[in-house]
């Protein structure tokens, strides 16, 4: 059977009945049952629900009636989003066994648009990571170089595309948790603006910068995912009303012209130099694809990791405070309630969680919540200041997604503010609330994947997607 | 030093967080490398700034935020119980509060 599936290809296959949905989506759980022991990218399969919509789509097939946009598209989720009947851990011992009664918006309507959701992915414990090493559940295999980490804190969901053992994924991104992993992989990958896809069943981490998105092979296929869950949700009151464009019609439209912003703060030091020489080859392209290239400054980017790591701590801090013991989840210890609540926790959460909580619930502490928090806030308009100064002057940004590629397991695990500075340049477009994607931007030495970014304006994901599929299409990935 | 081990007892009893002796030292330092690099923030002035408090403004949320209040059958409680460690239907279980 093929193995580089397409959406597209997907739905001319099983249309034409040259392959059924139940049959593809058994090879599918073939590929993950040879790889996923090596990759450890899946942590819990859910293969009755898959078939059962497989079936569905099969019928449909017979019957002759038109064909939902995804049908029989295998499509993986990150496990910090809720699936019905399916075990969601967060990447965490404390919901080692938490089956949600429901399931998230985005994943009911992937499936409501006849995607096969194969199963849930592994990533950093409650999707605080760069490397998806702080899974509860051991960590994940970059498959383009196996002795690597494949990025986080969507490592799971990045991973399980790149290596062809699904069609298109979910992950999340609060800091550049799509985006990061999406470039150490080699594939698209995307983060919606603040409010254009719904949060509901998305567990929760730091609610003013969570966002869900896809990852796919191509950019094609990451707009058809986008198409299907963006939009207003009533069950989340932060998703907005504002109109879902045809994002595929969308991408076919002549990228000559347009204003291409390039920031020369993202260039400073600490950027690797074969990530450079990619970033710089791809900005290439953009030129003779016609865009005006424009020497930009965002003056506030050295500040943005400061103050995303008191602001994403001091929320997950607050967030966290439900793991208890009493509702769901890990119980450890009956002697007392207290005792209860702060050995569960203890014994539950994993290393970098209970730093983070700590750290968090420092910078909101009494004495410490103006010189912190506040001050945090307050450079964090700063940072969404000069995102909107930027978008008086061009149409979009591009910079680099990471400032290295993939590194070695065990490499950076010892000292958590490194590993916080491997989002140097994701981190702002999180705060500024801004759609950010990922693109193939060619390989270090023919291997290691380098990612290019391109952030647009709010709503503005139409452009973002339109500009990475001239640029896949010119020849980003292998520049 | 920005945080001493005294602060980290402290917030993690403020968050109900048992830690061992050995991770209240590691923490210690790993935060106080953090609070100083994030102590670059105090190189911008920021007196006339606002607060960024919310992402999307006020014209994106005003209609997202507000509807009817409509009553909706809502039938998952026992669902939801089953997933809790000591469950004790309609209720939760905990351990003792009040002592007499």
């Amino acid at each position: 059977m093929m193995t580089n599936w397409t959406i597209d290809g997907v739905k001319e296959a099983i249309a034409a009945k040259k392959v059924s949905a139940r049959e593809l989506t058994g090879d599918f759980y073939r590929r993950i049952e040879a790889r996923n022991s090596e990759l450890n990218a899946f942590l819990t399969l859910s293969p009755e629900r898959a078939y059962a919509q497989a079936d569905k789509m099969d019928a449909l097939i017979a019957s002759g009636k038109p064909l939902p946009p995804l049908a029989g598209v295998p499509i993986a989720i990150k496990d910090v989003l809720s699936t019905r009947g399916t075990r969601t851990t967060c990447g965490s011992k404390i919901l080692e066994n938490y089956i949600p009664p429901y399931d998230a918006t985005a994943v009911e309507r992937l499936e409501s648009a006849g995607a096969v959701i194969l199963g849930k992915t592994n990533c950093d414990e409650f999707a605080m990571g760069s490397s998806n090493e702080n899974s509860a559940y051991g960590p994940v295999r970059n498959p383009e170089a196996m002795d690597r980490v494949p990025g986080g804190s969507s490592g799971g969901s990045a991973a399980v595309v790149a290596a062809g053992l699904a069609v298109a994924s979910l992950g999340t991104d609060t800091g550049g948790s799509i985006r990061q992993p999406g470039a150490l992989c080699g594939i698209p990958a995307m983060m919606g603006s603040y409010g254009r896809v719904s949060r509901y069943g998305l567990i929760a981490f730091a609610s003013s910068l969570d966002r869900v998105g896809p990852f796919a092979t191509n950019v094609k296929d990451v707009a058809a995912v986008m198409a299907v869950i963006a939009g207003r949700d009533p069950k989340d009151s932060t998703s907005t009303t504002a109109p879902v464009p045809d994002y595929r019609a969308e991408l076919e439209k002549p990228v000559k012209g347009l204003r291409l912003g390039i920031p020369r703060d993202y260039f400073a030091e600490g950027m690797d130099e074969g990530v450079r020489k990619k970033i710089e080859a791809g900005i290439e392209i953009f030129k003779k694809l016609g865009c005006q290239l424009i020497d930009i400054r965002m003056p506030h980017t050295d500040y943005a990791i400061a103050a995303y790591y008191i602001i994403a701590t001091a929320e997950a801090s607050s967030n966290l405070a439900r793991y208890d013991g009493v509702r769901y989840g890990l119980r450890t210890n009956n002697d007392s309630l207290l005792s209860m609540y702060r050995k569960t926790r203890g014994v539950g959460f994993g290393a970098e969680v209970k730093r983070r909580i700590v750290l968090g619930t420092y910078v909101l502490s009494a004495g410490y919540y103006d010189a912190y928090y506040l001050k945090g806030q307050k450079v964090r308009a700063l940072i969404a200041q000069d995102f909107r100064d930027a978008f008086t002057k061009v149409d979009a940004i591009v910079t680099p997604t990471s400032p290295v590629p993939a590194f070695k397991l065990g490499e950076r695990t010892d000292d958590p503010l490194q590993m916080y500075l491997a989002d140097i340049y994701t981190v702002t477009g999180s705060l500024a609330g801004v759609p950010g994607i990922s693109v193939p931007c060619g390989r270090i030495n023919d291997k290691l994947p380098v990612g290019l970014q391109l952030f647009g304006p709010a709503f503005g994901e139409a452009r973002v997607l339109q500009l990475a599929h001239a640029f896949e299409q010119a020849g980003g990935a292998t520049v | 030093m920005k945080i001493s081990r005294e602060d980290v007892v402290r917030v993690a009893e403020l968050a109900y967080l048992d830690l061992s002796d050995a991770e209240l030292e590691t923490y210690r330092k790993q935060i106080d490398d953090i609070l100083e690099y994030v102590g670059k923030l105090n190189e911008l002035d920021t007196a006339n700034v606002e607060p960024m408090a919310q992402v999307l403004t006020d014209d994106q949320t005003a209609d997202a935020t507000l509807r009817e209040d409509v009553v909706v059958p809502c039938e998952v409680a026992g669902e939801i119980l089953k997933q809790a460690p000591d469950p004790e239907p309609p209720y939760f279980r905990v351990p003792k509060v009040i002592e007499r």
